[in-house]
C-alpha cells in the first residue's frame, strides 16, 4: 500500500498540524515522522517538510536540520524519485541539504514579511503542481524573514532553460516585476518564489500552499498544490519527470 | 559591610521580616529570606490589590475556572473550553525591549500550557510614548523620554514579539498599539494568550501524592533574571535603569517549543499527576504553589538542577527567572516514561525531589538543608490595606469644560480638522507591525490583524469561533478611572460585537503607578469598581487578571491604564464576518447610537488641540446592550458589507477608517448622526455604544427594523462610492495613517 504523506518533524518546525490538515482536507492521509528515525515508512508516496524553525533556524535557517537522520533518509529517497516538497523553512532545508539549488536570504527589507502574496505557476507537470497549468496566478501567505531567493546568475540562466521554477511572484494580473517591492516582497531573484530539482521530483517554495487550502481562511489558490503532491503520493511510486509542461 | 540590611536590599520591609521570623520561629537564612523576598513582592503576592480584587465579578455558568489559577477556563459547549490569560512585562521591556516583550510571550504561553492546553494565539497590548511630535508642539527628540527614544522602544518590543511568537510557532492575531506622552517614561507591554481544549484534559497545578517524584523539565537554570520580580517589576524606575539589565530574562524560543511540545505529550499520556510552570520568583514560586496546593510538603535537592554556570548559590537557583522551564509530578512507576517522552523531544528533565506530607518545603544542597519553611506562607504572601485618597488632579480636570478652550468648527475647516487628527499616532496603519507577526499558523484565523475590530479564531472540527478584543483607555481614566476601566470593558465587548460574538468572559491587567502612594491606590480601587459595574452590566465575568503597580519613572505614575481582553463566541459561523472597510458602492452607510456631547479625553481635543480636561465618555448601559445585540443579529444575518466600531476619534475617525480599509470613499452629510450637536462634537464625540456600518441598499430596510427591534437608533448618512470622505480624498488619508516613523 502506497499513498501516504510523510511530515518530517524537526525539533522547531511548527506547520506540521497545518500541513496533516491541508492534507486531509485534499483527500489524503499523511504521518508525523520523529526527527531521528532513520527511514520513511513503507507506504509512503511523497514527503511534504513543513516550515517552522528548525533547531530555532539559530545558524542558518535550515543549516543544522539537513544533518537530521530523517532529512538523509528524505533525500534518499529523493534520489528513487520519490515526490518531496519543501515548503518555507522546508525549502530552507532542501537547499541546505542540497537537493534544491540556491539559498535563501534575508528579506530585503531586513523585517519578517507574514502576508498574502500572488504567485505565477511557471512549471506545471510536476509532482507538487500536475493540477495546475502553467500561467495560473494564485493567492497565497508568505510567513518568513529568510526567503530572498538567491543563486549565481549562470545557475538562474540554467534554472530557467531546464524548466526548474515552479512558482515565481507576481501583481494580482500575474504580471512579473522582480523589482517591485509590493509583488516581490522579499526581493528574490528574478522573482523565484519556488523551484525544483532538475527531475522535476523535489520541489521547494516559500509561500504556504497549506495555508490557502479553505475560503473561510480567505483563499483556497493553495490546495491544487497540496492536491497535487496527494494525488503524486497515491499513484505509482515512479515519479513523475519534470520538464513535461513547461511553459 | 555598610548599607542598608540583607531584607531591605531584597525589598523586605521591616515589619515583613518580622512575620517571617514569627512563621519560622528564628531568623530566616539568606536563602529563605531570598526565597520570601521573591514570593512575598508586588508582583507574586498582589499585596497591594488583594483586598480590591476580590470585588470583581468572576462567576457565570460558562466560568469552569476563574482568576487564581493559571489561566482563566470559559466553557464553550461540546465539552471545549477556551484557556485564557493576560499578563505584564512592562519593566523588563523598558530596560530591555526585545527580550523583555519575547519572555512576556513565552511566559504568558507557559500559563496556558499549564492547564494542558496547547496555546494557539496571542494578542497584545502596546502603549509607548509619541513616537512623533504632536502637532505645533517641539519635538523632546534627544530627551530620554523624546521620540527617538519611544521609536526604539516600539520597534524592538515589536521584533521582540516577532522573533518569539513566530518561532515558538504560536499566532500573534490581535491586539492595540496607544500612544500617549504619560508612557514615554513606562511603557506598557500587555500580553494575552488563548487556548482550546477540551475540557477532559484539564491539569492542575498541584503537588499531590506523598512520594511522587518532581521533575524539572525544560532549559538550564542561569543567573538571568535573578529578583525580576521584586528587583524589575515591584519598584519603579529612577537613574541607573540600564544597572537594572541583568534581571531581564532572555528568551529562547526553540526551548520553549520543545518544552511544549514534550508537555503536551506528558498530558495526553496520562504520565503527570500536576503541573507548574516556572515564570516569575522561578523555582521557589513553583514549589511553594503546587506544594501549598497539594500534599503540602517537598522535599527538593538542588544539586540535580542542571546548570548553566558553575558556583550559582542556593538563592540563585531558586530564585532565577531562567526561560522555558515547568514543573511537573509524576507518579514513581511513570517516572522513566515521562523522562523517555522529555528525551523524545530533547527537552532536558531530571527528578530534584519529592512530595511529601510534612506540611514543609524542603531545599537541600550537598547534604546541608538550606530552606526548610511552611510553603503556605512562601504561596500565600502578604496582604496591605493601603491608604486611600481621591486626587485632587481629577477635580480640577472634572471642572473644566473642554468646549470651552476648543475651536468652534465651521463646515469648511472640517477637511483640515479630520486630516490632522488622523496624522495622529493612534489612527496610524498597523500593517507593518502586523505584517512582522505570524498572525495564521494553525489554520484558525478568519479575521486577522485589522481587518475587523476583533480577531475571529474558528475552532476546528466544530462550527463555532472564538472572537478576541483587548482595549484600555488611559485619558478617559486620567479624568475619572471610574468610568474609564467601564468603557474600557464596553469597547471590547463591542469590539467583539462588532465581528458578531456574544461576549463570554474578560481578562484585565491593571497598569498603575506607585501603590505606596494613596492617589495612585484610589484610583485602583476606583477602577476596580468601574470593572466591576461593567462586568455586570454586560454580563462579562473576569476569569482572570494581573496587576502590574510601579508604572512610574522619577517619582511621575502612569495614567491609570486598565487593559481588559474580552472572548466572545460565534456560534455558528456562517463564513467571514463583515470587516470594517467600505466595499460596495451605493451601499446605504448607518450610524448607530446616541452621540452625546463627549469631547473629555477625545482624542481630537488632545492631538489637535491639546486639551485634555472635562468627564469621560457618556455610557449608558441599556443602549450598550442592545447595540452589541444588534451587531451580533446584523453580522449573523450577513446583512452588513462593513461594520466598524466608534471609538478613537469619534465619527469622524470611524469613516476615515472604514474609507481607508476599504480603499473607497463615500458620499456622507456632515453631522447627520447627531443634527442638535455642533459639528466638533457630531465629529469627534466619543460617546460609547456606537458604530459605522454599510449596508446594500436592498437590506438597508431590515437593517432599520432591526435596529428598532433592538430600540437602537440608526442614522442614515450617506452612500459609499467615490474616491473622497468628508471632503478628503481617500488617497490623502491612507498618507495620514502611513506612519513615516
Amino acid at each position: 500500500m502506497t499513498g501516504l504523506v510523510a511530515i518530517p518533524i524537526i525539533p522547531g518546525v511548527n506547520c506540521e498540524h497545518d500541513v496533516a490538515h491541508a492534507v486531509r482536507i485534499a483527500g489524503g492521509r499523511s504521518a508525523f515522522i520523529h526527527h531521528t528515525d532513520r527511514a520513511l515508512p513503507a507506504e509512503t508516496g511523497a514527503v511534504y517538510i513543513p516550515g517552522g524553525f528548525a533547531y530555532g533556524d539559530y545558524l542558518r535557517a535550515g543549516a543544522i536540520a539537513r544533518f537530521t537522520p530523517v532529512v538523509e533518509a528524505v533525500a534518499r529517497a529523493a534520489a528513487d524519485g520519490m515526490p518531496v516538497l519543501g515548503v518555507c523553512n522546508g525549502f530552507q532545508v532542501l537547499c541546505e541539504a542540497g537537493l534544491l539549488p540556491g539559498a535563501l536570504a534575508r528579506n530585503v527589507g531586513v523585517r519578517f514579511l507574514c502576508q498574502d502574496v500572488h504567485v505565477r505557476l511557471e512549471t506545471a507537470g510536476t509532482p507538487a503542481s500536475h493540477r495546475l497549468k502553467a500561467g495560473n496566478v494564485l493567492r497565497i501567505p508568505i510567513n518568513h524573514g529568510e526567503g530572498c531567493f538567491t543563486a549565481p546568475a549562470e545557475v538562474l540562466d540554467l534554472l530557467e532553460t531546464r524548466n526548474q521554477i515552479l512558482v515565481r511572484y507576481c501583481a494580482a494580473d500575474g504580471t512579473v516585476d522582480p523589482a517591485d517591492p509590493v509583488s516581490n516582497p522579499n526581493g528574490s531573484l528574478r522573482a523565484i518564489a519556488g523551484v525544483t530539482n532538475p527531475s522535476g521530483n523535489v520541489a521547494g517554495m516559500m509561500p504556504h500552499p497549506e495555508r490557502a487550502c479553505e475560503a473561510i481562511l480567505g483563499s483556497a489558490d493553495g490546495r491544487p498544490i497540496v492536491e497535487s503532491l496527494v494525488h503524486a503520493a497515491q499513484s505509482a511510486p515512479a515519479p513523475q519527470s519534470a520538464g513535461a509542461g513547461g511553459r | 559591610m555598610s548599607g542598608p540590611p540583607l531584607h531591605r536590599q531584597l525589598g523586605l520591609t521591616d515589619d515583613e521580616l518580622e512575620r517571617i521570623r514569627e512563621i519560622l520561629g528564628r531568623d530566616p537564612n539568606r536563602t529563605e529570606l531570598a526565597m520570601y523576598s521573591v514570593m512575598w513582592s508586588e508582583h507574586c503576592s498582589y499585596k497591594s490589590s488583594r483586598v480590591h480584587l476580590g470585588r470583581l465579578p468572576s462567576a457565570g455558568p460558562q466560568v469552569v475556572l476563574g482568576p487564581g489559577e493559571n489561566a482563566g477556563v470559559v466553557d464553550i459547549g461540546d465539552g471545549l473550553g477556551v484557556v485564557v490569560r493576560i499578563e505584564s512585562h512592562n519593566h523588563p521591556s523598558f530596560v530591555e525591549p526585545y527580550q523583555g516583550a519575547a519572555t512576556g510571550v513565552g511566559g504568558i504561553l507557559r500559563d496556558i500550557l499549564t492547564m494542558g492546553a496547547r496555546p494557539i494565539a496571542s494578542f497584545d497590548s502596546l502603549r509607548f510614548g509619541l513616537p512623533v511630535a504632536q502637532p505645533g508642539r517641539s519635538d523632546p527628540d534627544g530627551d530620554d523620554t523624546g521620540t527617538a527614544k519611544q521609536r526604539w522602544l516600539v520597534h524592538g518590543v515589536v521584533s521582540g514579539i516577532s522573533g518569539y511568537g513566530n518561532a515558538v510557532g504560536v499566532p500573534t492575531v490581535g491586539g492595540e498599539v496607544v500612544f500617549d506622552p504619560t508612557y514615554a517614561g513606562n511603557p506598557l507591554v500587555n500580553v494575552m494568550a488563548l487556548g482550546v481544549m477540551p475540557l477532559a484534559h484539564l491539569q492542575r497545578a498541584t503537588a499531590s501524592g506523598p512520594g511522587n517524584a518532581v521533575l524539572l523539565v525544560g532549559a538550564s537554570t542561569g543567573r538571568d533574571g535573578i529578583g525580576g520580580v521584586s528587583v524589575l517589576a515591584s519598584a519603579g524606575f529612577d537613574e541607573g535603569e540600564d544597572e537594572k539589565r541583568p534581571s531581564v530574562q532572555v528568551g529562547d524560543p526553540f526551548e520553549e517549543k520543545k518544552l511544549i511540545e514534550a508537555c503536551l505529550e506528558l498530558f495526553r499520556s496520562g504520565l503527570t499527576v500536576g503541573a507548574q510552570d516556572l515564570g516569575g520568583a522561578g523555582l521557589t514560586c513553583a514549589t511553594s504553589e503546587t506544594a501549598a496546593g497539594g500534599a503540602g510538603g517537598m522535599d527538593v535537592t538542588l544539586d540535580t538542577v542542571e546548570l548553566r554556570e558553575p558556583g550559582m548559590e542556593p538563592f540563585e537557583i531558586l530564585t532565577s527567572e531562567s526561560q522555558e522551564r515547568m514543573l511537573v509530578v509524576v507518579e514513581p512507576e511513570n517516572v522513566e516514561a515521562a523522562l523517555g517522552v522529555c528525551a523524545k523531544w530533547e527537552a532536558p528533565a531530571t527528578i530534584i525531589g519529592h512530595v511529601t506530607g510534612s506540611g514543609r518545603l524542603r531545599v537541600g544542597r550537598s547534604g546541608e538543608t538550606v530552606c526548610d519553611v511552611p510553603p503556605e506562607s512562601l504561596a500565600e504572601g502578604v496582604s496591605y490595606e493601603r491608604p486611600m485618597s481621591r486626587p485632587d488632579r481629577i477635580t480640577a480636570l472634572a471642572s473644566r469644560d473642554p468646549h470651552a478652550l476648543l475651536p468652534r468648527l465651521g463646515p469648511g475647516v472640517v477637511p483640515g480638522e479630520v486630516l490632522r487628527l488622523m496624522t495622529s499616532p493612534n489612527l496610524s496603519d498597523a500593517t507593518w507591525i502586523h505584517r512582522q507577526y505570524d498572525h495564521q499558523l494553525f489554520l484558525n484565523t478568519v479575521v486577522g490583524p485589522g481587518r475587523g475590530d476583533a480577531a475571529v479564531l474558528r475552532v476546528k472540527d466544530t462550527r463555532k469561533a472564538v472572537a478576541v478584543a483587548l482595549d484600555g483607555v488611559g485619558r478617559y481614566c486620567r479624568l475619572d478611572p471610574h468610568r474609564g476601566a467601564a468603557l474600557a470593558v464596553a469597547e471590547a465587548c463591542r469590539n467583539v460585537a462588532c465581528v458578531g460574538a456574544v461576549p463570554i468572559a474578560a481578562v484585565d491587567c491593571m497598569n498603575f503607578g506607585n501603590p505606596e502612594k494613596p492617589e495612585v491606590m484610589w484610583e485602583f480601587s476606583a477602577a476596580v469598581d468601574g470593572l466591576r459595574e461593567a462586568c455586570e452590566e454586560l454580563a462579562v465575568p473576569i476569569v482572570g487578571g494581573n496587576v502590574s503597580f510601579y508604572n512610574e519613572t522619577s517619582g511621575l505614575d502612569i495614567d491609570p491604564t486598565p487593559v481588559v481582553g474580552v472572548v466572545g463566541l460565534i456560534d455558528p459561523l456562517d463564513g467571514i464576518p463583515a470587516g470594517i472597510g467600505f466595499d460596495g458602492y451605493g451601499d446605504v452607510v448607518f450610524v448607530a447610537g446616541t452621540t452625546y456631547d463627549d469631547l473629555g479625553g477625545s482624542e481630537w481635543a488632545w492631538w489637535n488641540h491639546d486639551v485634555v480636561c472635562g468627564s469621560a465618555p457618556t455610557i449608558d448601559w441599556t443602549a450598550e446592550r442592545a447595540h452589541n445585540a444588534f451587531l451580533v443579529d446584523v453580522q449573523k444575518g450577513g446583512l452588513a458589507r462593513s461594520v466598524h466600531d466608534v471609538s478613537v476619534g469619534g465619527v469622524a475617525a470611524a469613516l476615515c477608517e472604514c474609507a481607508v480599509a476599504g480603499s473607497t470613499g463615500a458620499e456622507v452629510e456632515l453631522a447627520a448622526w447627531a443634527p442638535d450637536l455642533t459639528m466638533e462634537d457630531a465629529l469627534f464625540s466619543e460617546t460609547s455604544g456606537r458604530s459605522v456600518l454599510s449596508v446594500p441598499p436592498g437590506v438597508a430596510e431590515s437593517v432599520e427594523r432591526l435596529a428598532e427591534t433592538h430600540g437602537v437608533p440608526l442614522h442614515a448618512v450617506g452612500v459609499v462610492g467615490g474616491d473622497s470622505v468628508l471632503g478628503i480624498p481617500v488617497s490623502d488619508l491612507q498618507e495620514a495613517v502611513t506612519p513615516a516613523w
